[in-house]
């Protein structure tokens, strides 16, 4: 009987670590793999899905680039919830959660109350908003009224829509609170005690231990805020639709996406439009192609200035 | 490992090559020199109809099936057409669907997803004089007819009869600048200077305002016979445009706006003509029914849209409507065609089918027949829809995308003004870009 030699048991060992991660790799080849590389190569086509792609080389990105009138547009909206709804979720759930953190009686108590909202399915939490909002006939302004306080149009103003949504944004972010709640209470006491014989206050305890000590949690939390806000598109149609006073069931899109003034209007919806409505998938293909090189440079950077927070470069 | 990545690229070009090709094929043949003398087998009926719409078509096949007696017809209810689109795509063998638009009229006839039902017509003599012009137009692309139409939405005017005796006026208005005045005086205002009641809302945005329905304001064209946007070249549009904007100003665009933004659900009782917070609106034949439903004792009448003096046609609407077709893989095709004609060439059938979902019949015979349930706020619908000069969009491979365009750009001009023979000619240049990129 002949030991097997070192190549045969490490070939062995490969071929053991690849059976096991088949169905994994096979899910992202056919989940992924092939759908980017299928976009990519859309991208440089005309294709309407019903016939054969052909091929236009830059046409697509050309146009994206010179003359597609919403494409800037939809992409500043897009980069201002980036901006801006991501970081005030992160901010107000962070807080929310340091409180909670703190909260001695009916603790269970309010960490269902303000985890509720994240249930609601996105479609109902928005109609509700934006009937709670509405000008004529929501409370909203009614109440702004008994105060002597002249409510804006909220989601009819091209001015306060973004913003509407980000009030949305933020009464929904029990997911987030509950993550930042976890990593809170799992910041260990003896660094608190050990920073306060040094001398440390509340604020520095919170840049020199507790951000430190969450940072992976802050990153988990900013990675997939950034994500699904390049992505944001349910929420902004919604809105549009409902404010315009066109909701229908099903009616899906038209000329209502963006309402007011197409300051809703956002990349991935654009996308949509084009690839959905009007037949142009190789276009909205390249807009895919766009949006997943964007996705991935934006995260990198933020990555990066989350790990600022983290130990080792805290020093 | 740069044996596998090559590999890998060559099996995905070789997948991508592969599917590409197979997406353009479809199937052609099957149709017999003479109609069949016996009809048997089973067939698909894809329809996006729902809830009580999907009951009125279960009764009309049912009729069919009784005229038929071997034929057997499986229904689809709520197929919308992105399901229509992946299934043809897909190769699916879909018999007969009926989209809910003629937008994608141009992108299923220029692809060859519905097939081509010239020779079927030519075969069995079908009289297509008896679909009015615009109808007939809407149904096909450059010539090619790959759809017929099944049910149809026209346009008009609503006013309410007490706002206007209250008001002094004693007839609706016939033009744009009678409505112009009529919706002046119409209009109250609070003591803070907002509005209360507004007699026409001009935004281009409001409910059913749009381009496509405005048109016969002006007998008005989209596109140039070669496909390229007609909007820039046409006095009409740039004067319809610049009404509309004066308008806009005589009252105020933010105070329009911030009217309007209080206003109901167009689709639901709150609906601003609805509860006399507008006292005239243009919307669709489909209103009436909505009105009888939600709010039967409304004081309304309708009337044909006022047009522009000497530019529009009064009396002609606009029209457009659900188009049906028989899909390219369809392993039965003299089935389908006998199912797609009964449904949309028989008076009969037309007549069953517009009283039951409350739409405009297609057929000149049907809107003439007496059996038509035509009460007389919803006459003017269907007196519009048989008029010589009733006006619709021409059908484009990019779902008619000009319209959308069209529109998001007259409503930022609304706001913000500027000069109109600009604006309509930036709008032409972004129109036939845009054309560019749908297709092959």
């Amino acid at each position: 009987m002949t030991r097997p030699s070192r190549r045969g048991i490490e070939a062995r060992r490969r071929m053991v670590a690849l059976s096991m991660l088949a169905p994994t790799l096979t899910g992202l080849l056919l989940f992924f793999g092939y759908p980017l590389v299928a976009s990519v190569f859309y991208s440089f086509t005309r294709y309407n899905q019903l016939q054969a792609p052909q091929f236009v080389g830059l046409l697509n990105y050309r146009f994206m680039v010179t003359a597609d009138p919403q494409i800037f547009t939809a992409a500043r909206n897009t980069l201002w919830f980036v901006v801006v709804l991501v970081p005030a979720r992160i901010v107000c759930a962070l807080m929310l959660a340091g409180l909670l953190a703190r909260a001695k009686t009916a603790v269970g108590f309010w960490r269902t109350v303000f985890y509720l909202p994240a249930l609601v399915p996105p479609v109902a939490s928005v109609v509700a908003f934006v009937f709670l909002f509405n000008p004529g006939t929501g409370p909203v302004n009614h109440v702004l009224s008994w105060l002597g306080i002249k409510g804006p149009l909220w989601f009819n103003d091209p001015a306060w829509s973004k913003p509407s949504l980000v009030l949305l944004g933020v009464w929904v972010m029990g997911d987030m609170m509950i993550i930042f709640l976890a990593a809170l209470l799992d910041v260990p006491r003896e660094l608190y005690e050990a920073s306060s014989l040094d001398g440390a206050n509340g604020v520095q305890q919170v840049r020199h231990v507790t951000l430190p000590t969450i940072s992976p949690v802050l990153g988990f939390a900013a990675a997939t805020g950034v994500i699904a806000a390049l992505q944001y598109f349910t929420e902004a149609a919604i809105a549009s639709q409902v404010a315009s006073g066109k909701i229908t069931v099903g009616g899906g899109s038209g000329t209502d996406l963006g309402y007011p003034g197409s300051s809703l209007m956002t990349y991935t919806q654009l996308l949509y439009q084009h690839g959905f409505a009007n037949f142009q998938f190789g276009y909205a293909s390249a807009m895919a192609v766009v949006l997943f090189l964007t996705t991935a440079l934006v995260l990198v950077l933020v990555m990066r200035r989350i790990a600022v927070f983290r130990p080792e470069n805290n020093s | 490992m740069r044996r596998i990545v090559s590999s890998l690229a060559i099996a995905t070009t070789a997948v991508l090559v592969t599917a590409g090709c197979s997406a353009g094929s479809g199937g052609s043949s099957g149709i017999d020199k003479s109609a069949p003398d016996k009809l048997s087998g089973t067939v698909s009926l894809w329809h996006f109809f729902s809830d009580q719409n999907a009951d009125v078509m279960k009764q009309v096949v049912a009729s069919f099936e009784k005229k038929y007696p071997d034929v057997k017809v499986e229904l689809h209810d709520g197929q919308d057409d992105t399901k229509v689109q992946k299934a043809i795509s897909a190769g699916q063998p879909i018999d007969v669907a009926v989209s809910s638009s003629s937008q994608p009229v141009g992108s299923f006839c220029s692809s060859g997803a519905f097939r081509d039902l010239q020779p079927f017509i030519d075969r069995d003599k079908v009289d297509l004089d008896d679909i009015p012009p615009a109808v007939r137009d809407y149904t096909q692309y450059k010539g090619k007819r790959c759809t017929l139409p099944m049910l149809a939405d026209s346009t008009g005017m609503f006013y309410n009869t007490d706002l206007f005796k209250a008001a002094g006026i004693a007839s609706p208005p016939k033009t744009l600048e009678e409505l112009e005045a009529d919706g002046l005086a119409l209009t109250k205002y609070n003591p803070d200077g907002s509005i209360r009641q507004l007699g026409f809302n001009p935004l281009i945005d409001f409910y059913e305002n749009g381009v496509g329905h405005w048109q016969p304001m002006i007998n008005g064209t989209f596109l140039n016979a070669d496909g390229t946007s007609a909007i820039g070249g046409s006095d009409a549009w740039k004067k319809l445009i610049t009404w509309q904007k004066a308008y806009v100003d005589r009252i105020g665009y933010a105070k329009l706006r911030a009217f309007t933004s209080g206003l109901g659900q167009e689709s639901q009782a709150s609906n601003a003509f609805f509860t006399g917070q507008v006292a005239i609106t243009i919307d669709g034949e489909w209103r009436v029914g909505k009105i009888t439903k939600m709010k039967p004792g409304l004081p309304y009448a309708t009337a044909p849209s006022p047009v522009m003096d000497g530019v529009g046609k009064y009396g002609a609407s606009s029209i457009t409507g659900n188009v049906a077709g028989i899909g390219r893989g369809s392993k039965v095709p003299e089935l389908a065609w006998a199912l797609l004609k009964y449904l949309t060439t028989d008076t009969a059938v037309q007549v069953e089918l517009g009283n039951g979902v409350s739409n405009i019949p297609t057929l000149t015979s049907a809107l003439k027949s007496p059996d038509l349930k035509v009460s007389p706020v919803y006459k003017t619908f269907v007196v519009g829809a048989a008029d010589p000069h009733t006006v619709t969009f021409p059908a484009t491979p990019d779902g008619a995308a000009y319209l959308q365009t069209f529109q998001k750009a007259w409503a930022d001009y609304q706001e913000k003004g500027g000069d109109v023979n600009a604006f309509t000619a930036n709008l032409d240049i972004t129109i036939d870009n845009a054309s560019k990129l749908a297709g092959p």
